[in-house]
């Protein structure tokens, strides 16, 4: 196997939206080349839909400390409140630059930025839904990810397409290099570096039913989990409540953000009853609780009786083909039925990942209580946790984040890598990588990837979704221990060096495994009902014991590890969460 | 469910000197995707079978294929709609790497070269550029893409001719050049105005059949071209 060597500054792992914004605050300012397992415009950024907050007041009075009440309230008290402040203070300045970087927002009749409303999103501390949304009709990330990468393209980024980054090297503490699988070539590529700064995205493809790529699956924080980083509130987990049925495909929340709304049996429109302020605009835990819940006492629709209904039918035809163009053509191509006339069936789909690599608002990777950095290792956007997000998070905030925190996070990466020596790049870099790749070449005859990876989707999205217990936890937490020996015996038939997809998914699968099992081990452990992470058997939030994010670690021996630190409080005092 | 063959045309460099074709039988349903039949075959049949997929919904552009002769993205055709018996062959114009992989470099260096990114001097200052929904509107189609040349490499002008900048390039500049915050719409124009450009097209419309998008991209090329016959926007 063939092995290359490079010299950067500074190396990104990740090419959607928060790596892109990495990318153009550090272009100019030092060496850096991007590596992206895709092509930088494949990454998921561009699957969101609704929008990007910020409070720009365009179209009605807003606030950034309503924005930031909000997300707090929204997070269920789990956000880092000092972090939280700075997103959505520094969400207006975001919007304008998207703007001046050229991203076509919808617009306003006097040419402003023209704004809707959103799930939890609201004015003066929860009286009513607020427009805080800026949108560019129902392909927001589409749009942030063309203009980001437009923008690279406009300074001269450096590209490794198609390199898949499966290691990483901290000598003494300190990040020395990157280690990358070339798809074209299957050459080992060892990226020597003063800093490294991870935005892989998010890992919902442990789930069956997951509104995320193929691709995602977790290889930034699975990397680091393996070279000792923690990861932190793994067990939130965000259900989207309006993915497509069976599908899971994203049905954006600004279809009810533009009026659309849920009725189980009977038309009823349930969410009256669960959030009677906000109605359908409830945050999304709270809305694909109430879904599970109507389909367990009956109120499903189908022959199962397990999904409900997303009504548009009464929304103006016209205001559904300028605002909501895309969404609309999911369910035309994949579910047949026309969304002006037809009702639509939707379940709730794995869609988000609150928790991640433990970082600073600065982006740096922080490995304990004390909130102690790695040198020259850095995290942003899905895959990083901050914590912006706490137990739950709002609709929009993933786009804000990913800008506010990729520019955030590489602002200081630039600051770092200029103001340090390189340290020499270790001799046996690639030697781990190397031996794995050659483990999985040499297993001829064994347990294939495929099935193992469609047990632990379907176990993950039956026994730690939406609704979780002791016992379903520990039933796929021995699932997952099962799976694991099987991993160990995985083989592969593609021993090819060209485009060998069979090589790199046995890789991802492993990552899968890892961050499954750190998620469940931290759900079992957390006997408290909390924004996304529901335990029938502890339906309450318990903030005298578990007001704490969890750092989950993998021990020598394999085995997870717990600990906890405290959450950044604020001006928000935590309070009962009702919409 | 029905059985759906797929007659796919391989290549491996490392083991064949032209092109083969290898067809596979799996069991799927007609409101299943194709990727989804494809996925069968890698997962459980062969899983040397080598072919780009992300996001599986069509937004992300990954997998352009060419099924029964057509440029269509895997994930967002159905296999009622394209039948039980398949053809799939990667997209043409492009260098084939293995399979159904092509080498997407000279589309994106054609891409790159029509300057795809907004060009504005004037310091806007804290504040959005304005922009009238009327002007938003008059670039909103060509900024639906997604880059997976599927236009490009459905042309037939661009298979015989690969320094033809080719439709894709052309709608991402048609994206800036009709975007009222842009300056350089003179200057992409110049770009478009040479051998390599827009004169090359011949208004076949295989581009706007082939777009998985729905964008009306040979308008949007006619647009183009009568911008730099009368020096107007």
């Amino acid at each position: 196997m063939n092995v290359h060597h490079h010299s950067y500054d500074a190396v990104i792992v990740g090419a959607g939206g928060a790596g892109l914004r990495a990318a153009i605050e550090v272009a100019g300012k030092c060496h850096t080349a991007v590596l992206t397992k895709l092509y930088p415009t494949r990454s998921h950024t561009g699957a969101a839909q609704g929008g990007m907050c910020a409070a720009l007041a365009n179209v009605e009075e807003d606030s950034w400390e309503w924005h930031a009440f909000d997300t707090v309230k929204g997070s269920d008290y789990l956000g880092d409140q000092p972090a939280i402040e700075i997103m959505c203070r520094d969400a207006v300045d975001a919007v304008l630059e998207l703007e001046h970087f050229g991203l076509p927002f919808n617009r306003t009749p006097e040419g402003r930025i023209d704004q809707r409303r959103f799930g939890g999103h609201t004015r003066n501390h929860g009286e009513a839904p607020v427009r805080r949304a800026c949108y560019a009709a129902d392909r927001t990330g589409h749009m942030i990810l063309q203009t980001l990468f437009q923008q690279c393209v406009a300074r001269g980024v450096t590209f490794f397409n198609e390199f898949q980054v499966l290691d990483v090297s901290l000598t003494d503490g300190r990040v020395t290099a990157v280690v990358a699988y070339e798809l074209a070539t299957g050459d080992l590529h060892v990226f020597g570096c003063k800093a490294a700064l991870f935005a892989t995205g998010g890992f919902g493809r442990m789930f069956q039913v997951s509104s995320n790529a193929v691709t995602l699956t977790g290889d930034g924080p699975g990397v680091l989990y393996r070279r000792g980083i923690p990861l932190e509130d793994m067990e939130f987990f965000q259900f989207h409540p309006t993915g497509i049925y069976k599908l899971g495909i994203l049905l954006s929340e600004a279809a009810r953000g533009e009026g659309g709304i849920l009725r189980s049996a009977g038309g009823e429109r349930f969410m009256e009853r669960y959030a009677p302020t906000v109605k359908d605009l409830a945050p999304r835990d709270m809305v694909s609780r109430a879904i599970i819940t109507e389909v367990r006492e009956g109120r499903g629709l189908g022959p199962a009786k397990d999904y409900v209904h997303l009504d548009l039918t009464h929304l103006p035809p016209e205001q559904i083909d300028e605002k909501l163009p895309d969404i609309t053509d999911f369910v035309r191509t994949y579910m047949g039925l026309e969304p002006k006339t037809d009702l639509i069936p939707i379940q709730p789909t794995a869609h988000y990942a609150m928790g991640g690599i433990p970082t600073n608002v600065d982006g740096e990777v922080v490995i304990d209580a004390e909130g102690t950095a790695v040198p020259g290792l850095y995290a942003a956007g899905e895959c990083a946790c901050v914590s912006v997000h706490g137990a739950n998070r709002l609709g929009t905030n993933s786009l804000l984040d990913i800008v506010v925190f990729g520019r955030r996070g590489g602002a200081a990466m630039g600051e770092f890598v200029n103001a340090t020596d390189r340290s020499p790049i270790p001799k046996d870099a690639a030697d781990d990588t190397r031996r794995e790749i050659e483990r999985l070449f040499a297993t001829s005859v064994g347990e294939n990837v495929a099935d193992i990876r469609e047990t632990l989707q379907v176990e993950m999205t039956n026994n730690a979704g939406v609704f979780r217990t002791d016992h379903s936890l520990r039933q796929v937490l021995s699932v997952v221990g099962d799976l694991r020996a099987r991993y160990a015996k995985a083989s592969i038939q593609d021993t090819g060096t060209t485009f060998n997809y069979d090589l790199t998914e046995a890789i991802e699968l492993g990552y899968l495994l890892d961050l499954a099992e750190a998620l469940v081990v931290g759900a079992l452990a957390r006997t408290e009902s909390r924004g996304a992470h529901s335990r029938d058997d502890f339906p309450k939030r318990d903030d005298a014991n578990w007001m704490k994010h969890t750092l989950a670690r993998r021990s020598d021996d394999g085995r997870v590890t717990l600990d906890y630190k405290d959450v950044e409080s604020g001006r928000y005092e935590p309070m009962e969460r009702k919409y | 469910m029905p059985e759906v063959e797929l007659k796919i045309k391989r290549f491996d460099p490392a083991l064949d000197r032209a092109p083969r074709w290898q067809t596979y039988h799996v069991q799927a349903e007609d409101t299943d995707p194709v990727l989804n039949a494809l996925h069968e075959v890698k997962y459980h049949q062969d899983g040397t079978l080598s072919f780009r997929r992300s996001c599986a919904h069509g937004v992300c552009g990954s997998d352009a294929m060419v099924i029964n002769g057509e440029n269509r993205l895997a994930c967002a055709v159905l296999i009622g709609q394209v039948g039980h018996r398949m053809t799939i062959e990667p997209i043409r114009g492009l260098p084939v790497i293995k399979d159904l992989v092509v080498d997407m470099e000279p589309f994106f260096a054609q891409y790159r070269s029509v300057l795809p990114y907004l060009i504005n001097s004037t310091d806007p200052g804290y504040a959005e550029r304005l922009q009238s929904p009327e002007d938003r509107e008059r670039f909103d189609d060509t900024t639906k893409c997604i880059l997976c040349a599927a236009c490009t490499t459905s042309c037939p002008i661009y298979w015989g001719n690969s320094s033809y900048v080719g439709p894709a390039a052309i709608v991402n500049a048609h994206r800036f050049i009709f975007d009222s915050r842009d300056e350089a719409a003179a200057e992409r124009l110049d770009i478009l105005n040479t051998r390599s450009g827009v004169w090359r097209c011949r208004t076949a419309f295989s581009c706007t059949e082939a777009c998985p998008r729905d964008i009306k991209i040979t308008e949007a090329i006619q647009e183009v071209k009568r911008a730099i016959l009368y020096n107007r926007i």
